[in-house]
C-alpha cells in the first residue's frame, strides 16, 4: 500500500519556509516600487561617473530589492522542479512527481533555449525574441505546452493514466491519492486527484493539450489563408468588390460569437451537412491561395511553373478531398471515392474547426485589407506597377511580405483567441464529445461541483490561462522586437 | 452628418435583416424542427407524427414565407390540421381565431411566442434585458475607470518599470477568459472547503436583491477580461500623446509632470479609448452569456443559452435582433462620438 502524497513531500520542510519568506519579500518590494514610482514620478535616471545608469534614492532601492527577491523566487521554484525531477515520488511530493513526469518537456525546453540563445544572432526575428524577457517568458510557456502536446500525443509519454478510464473508488479524490486497486505497472497515484467520474485529472489536462495544440494553430492558419486571399484584393482593388466583402465581414462580426456557435455547432446542424458544405467552401481558399501564389511568381517561366504547380495542386487537392469528403455520408460534397480518402475527420471536430475558422477570418480580412490599403500607396508598389507586374504578383509578392510583421504578431494573438474560443465551445458543451479531455469541457464538468471540489476544474483553467498568456506575451515580445528595426 | 447617419442606419437595417434571416434559416432546418416538435410534443413521436405536428403548425412551409410572416409583411397562416383543429399564427392562447389580426410580425410589434417559456417573447426579452442591464452597469462602473487609470499610469512614462508591470497585468487579464477567471474567483473567494468565503458562488439571489456578496464575483469576472484591452489601448494613446510637441513645449516651460499629465495630456489621450470602450459592448455580450451561465444569473445571456438549447425559434430571433441592434448602435455611436471628440476628423 502506497502512501498519500503531500504537495511538496520531504522537500517541503526545507523549501516551503524559504518560499514563503521570498514571496513576502517580493510582494513588499513590489508595493514599495509601485509607490515609489508614483511618488517620484518626475525623477530622472542619473548617469554615474563610470557611465552606468543609476536610479537614485528610494526608487532605486525598491527596484533592486524587487529584482533580487524575484530572482530568489525563481531559484526556489527551480529547486522544487529540479529536485522533484531527481527524487520523483521518493519524497518530493506531488510537485516532484509531476515534475518528474514532465522530465522530457523540461529537457526539450532546456535544449531549445540553449540552442536558440547560442545562435540567436543568426536566427532573424525568432532570435531577436531572446533579447526581450517578456518574449522569452511567452516563448517558454508556448513551447512548454507544445512539447507537452507533442510528447503526449505522439510518443505517449507524459500522461500517467488513460484519460477516459474510470477507476472505482477514485471519484472526486484529492490530489496525491494512491490509486485504488493498483496493479503491477500502473502508476501508483492520481497526481492531481480524480474528477467527478473517477478519471485522472492530470492525464486529462495533459491529453487536453494535444486537442488544443492540434486545432488552434491549424484553424488560425486556415483563417489567415481565407482572410489574406479575400483581404488583399479588397484592399488593392477597392471599389465594389471591397464594399461587398466588407459588408459580409461586418455581417459575420455583428453576430455575437456564442449565438453563432449555438446555431452552428449542434448535432442537428451536423446532421444537415452544413458544416461539410462550409468546409468545402472555406478549405478551397488555401488551395486558391497557393495556386495564385505560385502562378504569379513563376508564370514567366512555364517550365518551372507547370510541374511545380501541378504537383502542389495534386497534393493539395488530395488533402482537400480527403478532409471534406466522406463517401458514406453521400451528400454532394462526398464525391471522393473511399479508397482514395486518406483520413476522415469526425463530424464533431470538423464542425468545431469550421466554425472557429469562420469566426476568425472576417477579423483577419479586415486587418489584411487595412494593411493592403496602406501599403499599396508605397513607392515600391508603384515601381512594380510600372514594371508591368500583374496585380496578383504585386499583392502576394510585394504587399504581403511587407505586411508580415503585424501579421505574425496578430497570428500569435489569434491562436490565443482561438484557444479561448475552443474553451468557450467546451464550456457550453458544444461540438466535441462530452467525455473529451479538452480544457473547456473539463472546466465545464468541474464547475458543477466547484464549491466543494476544486481540483477537477482548476488545473485545466490554469493550463488554458498559461497557454493563452504565453501566446499574448510572445506576440508582445515579437511586436517590440520587430518595431526595433 | 445627417446623410452619414441615415446611410449608416440603412446599412444597419440591411445587416439586421440578413442576420435574422440567417438565424431563421438555421433554426428552421429540418433536424432542428424535428427536435422542437419532439421537445414540445412527445419525445417518442414517430416520423409521421412529427410530420403532422409540423404541418399543423405551419413549420413545413417555404422558409421565405415563414420569414415574411415573422417580419409581418405576409399574413399569418390559418391552417386546419389533420386533427380537425384550426390553428392560426396570430391567435395567441385566449384569443379566438376569428378575432385574431391578419398580420402579426415584428413590424406590428408582435415578437412572437416563446415555446420554451410559454410567454410572449417581448415580455421575456425586456425582463431579462433589465436584469442584464444592472450587471452591465456595474461592470462598466468597475471596468472603465479601472482600465483608464491603469492605461494612463502605464502610458505616462512609456518603458518605465511601472509601465512594464501594469502592461503585464493587462496582458494577463486579456489572456484570462471569463470561464477561467470565474472558476479561479469561485475557488479563491467562494469555495466552501478551502478559500476565503467572502462572496457567494452564485448570483441567483441577485435577481431580486443585489448585494455586495452575490454580485461582486460576476461583475469582477466580466470586468477583468475587458479591462486589459481598454487599458492597453489607453496606454498606447497616452504614450503617443506624451511624445507630442505641445507636451515637450509644456515641459520646457517648466510645467510640473503632474500638471502636464492631468491638464494637457489626459484629454487628448482619452479620445481613442472612447471608441474602444464602445466597441467593447459586443464582447461584453459574450462575457455576459458565459458569466450568467456560470453564476446562474437568469438574464439576457442565460435566455440566449436556453433559447438556443431548446431551438425556441422566435425567442432566439428576438434575442438576436436585440444583440445585433446593440452591436450596430454602439458602432454608430463610437463613429459619431469620435468625430465630435476629435475635430481633426471630418466626414466627407
Amino acid at each position: 500500500m502506497v502512501d498519500q502524497l503531500t504537495w511538496t513531500g520531504a522537500l517541503g520542510t526545507v523549501l516551503n519556509p524559504l518560499l514563503v519568506i521570498a514571496a513576502i519579500a517580493f510582494a513588499v518590494a513590489l508595493v514599495a516600487q509601485f509607490v515609489a514610482g508614483i511618488v517620484y514620478a518626475g525623477q530622472r535616471v542619473q548617469i554615474a561617473p563610470d557611465g552606468t545608469a543609476v536610479t537614485p534614492g528610494m526608487q532605486g532601492l525598491a527596484n533592486r530589492a524587487a529584482k533580487y527577491t524575484f530572482l530568489a523566487l525563481v531559484a526556489i521554484v527551480l529547486a522544487y522542479l529540479l529536485a522533484g525531477m531527481a527524487l520523483a515520488d521518493r519524497g518530493a511530493g506531488i510537485i516532484g512527481a509531476v515534475s518528474a513526469q514532465l522530465a522530457p518537456v523540461w529537457i526539450a525546453l532546456a535544449i531549445t533555449f540553449a540552442a536558440s540563445i547560442t545562435f540567436k544572432r543568426r536566427l532573424g526575428l525568432y532570435g531577436q525574441l531572446f533579447d526581450s524577457v517578456i518574449g522569452m517568458v511567452g516563448f517558454a510557456l508556448v513551447a512548454f505546452w507544445f512539447y507537452t502536446a507533442l510528447f503526449t500525443g505522439v510518443l505517449d509519454l507524459i500522461a500517467t493514466h488513460d484519460p477516459l478510464t474510470q477507476v472505482s473508488g477514485m471519484k472526486n479524490k484529492v490530489p496525491g491519492t494512491p490509486l485504488a486497486g493498483a496493479e503491477e505497472g500502473d502508476f501508483a497515484w492520481y497526481l492531481l486527484g480524480g474528477d467527478n467520474l473517477a478519471r485522472d485529472v492530470f492525464s486529462r489536462v495533459v491529453k487536453g493539450s494535444t486537442i488544443v495544440m492540434a486545432i488552434a494553430p491549424l484553424a488560425t492558419l486556415f483563417a489567415f489563408m481565407v482572410g489574406i486571399t479575400l483581404g488583399l484584393p479588397a484592399g488593392y482593388y477597392g471599389g465594389r468588390l471591397d464594399t461587398v466583402l466588407s459588408f459580409l465581414a461586418n455581417l459575420i462580426l455583428a453576430f455575437p460569437v456564442i449565438l453563432l456557435f449555438y446555431l452552428l455547432v449542434t448535432p442537428e446542424i451536423v446532421a444537415t451537412g452544413i458544416p461539410a458544405y462550409m468546409a468545402a467552401v472555406l478549405f478551397v481558399f488555401p488551395l486558391v491561395f497557393l495556386a495564385v501564389l505560385l502562378n504569379s511568381r513563376y508564370h514567366t517561366q512555364p517550365k518551372v511553373r507547370t510541374p511545380v504547380l501541378a504537383l502542389v495542386m495534386a497534393v493539395g487537392f488530395w488533402l482537400y478531398a480527403s478532409l471534406v469528403s466522406e463517401w458514406d455520408r453521400a451528400t454532394w460534397v462526398d464525391v471522393w471515392p473511399a479508397w482514395m480518402d486518406l483520413f476522415d475527420v469526425p463530424g464533431g471536430v470538423l464542425v468545431v474547426f469550421v466554425s472557429v475558422v469562420f469566426v476568425n477570418s472576417p477579423t483577419v480580412f479586415r486587418i489584411v485589407r487595412g494593411l493592403a490599403l496602406d501599403i499599396k500607396t508605397r513607392d515600391y508598389v508603384a515601381a512594380a506597377q510600372t514594371r508591368g507586374e500583374g496585380p496578383w504578383y504585386i499583392m502576394l509578392w510585394e504587399i504581403l511580405p511587407n505586411a508580415r510583421g503585424p501579421l505574425i504578431v496578430d497570428f500569435c494573438l489569434r491562436v490565443g483567441y482561438t484557444t479561448i474560443l475552443l474553451g468557450t465551445l467546451g464550456f457550453f458543451g458544444l461540438g466535441l464529445p462530452p467525455e473529451s479531455p479538452d480544457w473547456g469541457s473539463t472546466i465545464n464538468e468541474g464547475r458543477k461541483l466547484l464549491s466543494i471540489y476544486l481540483h477537477p476544474a482548476l488545473p485545466p483553467a490554469l493550463a488554458l490561462l498559461s497557454l493563452v498568456l504565453g501566446l499574448n506575451l510572445l506576440a508582445d515580445g515579437l511586436r517590440e522586437e520587430s518595431l526595433r528595426d | 452628418m445627417l446623410r452619414f447617419i441615415l446611410r449608416r442606419i440603412g446599412v444597419m437595417i440591411l445587416t439586421a435583416l440578413c442576420l435574422t434571416f440567417v438565424v431563421f434559416f438555421l433554426t428552421n432546418l429540418y433536424p432542428n424542427l424535428e427536435k422542437l416538435s419532439k421537445t414540445q410534443g412527445d419525445m417518442r413521436m414517430s416520423d409521421e407524427q412529427v410530420q403532422f405536428w409540423l404541418q399543423n403548425r405551419g413549420y413545413d412551409r417555404n422558409v421565405f414565407v415563414k420569414y415574411g410572416e415573422w417580419l409581418g409583411v405576409l399574413p399569418g397562416y390559418v391552417i386546419e390540421g389533420n386533427d380537425g383543429e384550426v390553428r392560426a399564427k396570430c391567435a395567441k392562447p385566449g384569443i379566438a381565431i376569428e378575432d385574431a389580426p391578419r398580420f402579426c410580425g415584428v413590424l406590428q410589434g408582435d415578437w412572437g411566442w416563446s415555446t420554451r417559456f410559454r410567454e410572449n417573447v417581448s415580455g421575456i426579452v425586456f425582463k431579462r434585458l433589465g436584469l442584464t442591464g444592472w450587471l452591465m452597469l456595474a461592470v462598466m462602473c468597475v471596468m472603465v475607470p479601472g482600465a483608464l487609470i491603469i492605461g494612463v499610469l502605464a502610458g505616462m512614462r512609456e518603458g518605465s518599470r511601472m509601465d512594464r508591470t501594469l502592461s503585464t497585468v493587462s496582458i494577463t487579464t486579456t489572456a484570462t477568459p471569463e470561464y477561467v477567471s470565474g472558476v479561479i474567483f469561485i475557488a479563491v473567494f467562494a469555495s466552501s472547503t478551502v478559500g476565503l468565503k467572502w462572496f457567494k458562488g452564485t448570483a441567483t439571489t441577485a435577481m431580486d436583491d443585489i448585494t455586495w456578496e452575490n454580485f461582486t464575483l460576476p461583475v469582477l469576472t466580466i470586468a477583468l477580461y475587458g479591462m486589459g484591452y481598454i487599458a492597453r489601448m489607453t496606454r498606447a494613446s497616452m504614450a503617443e500623446v506624451m511624445t507630442a510637441q505641445y507636451i515637450r513645449t509644456a515641459r520646457l516651460k517648466g510645467v510640473s509632470f503632474t500638471n502636464i499629465v492631468m491638464k494637457h495630456a489626459l484629454r487628448n489621450a482619452l479620445i481613442a479609448p472612447f471608441t474602444v470602450i464602445m466597441l467593447q459592448f459586443p464582447w461584453l455580450l459574450n462575457g455576459v452569456v458565459i458569466v450568467e451561465s456560470l453564476f446562474n444569473y437568469k438574464g439576457f445571456g442565460w435566455t440566449l443559452v436556453e433559447a438556443a438549447g431548446n431551438n425556441d425559434i422566435e425567442l432566439l430571433l428576438g434575442v438576436s435582433v436585440v444583440s445585433v441592434i446593440v452591436v450596430l448602435t454602439t458602432q454608430l455611436i463610437s463613429d459619431i462620438g469620435y468625430v465630435y471628440l476629435n475635430p481633426r476628423i471630418r466626414i466627407s
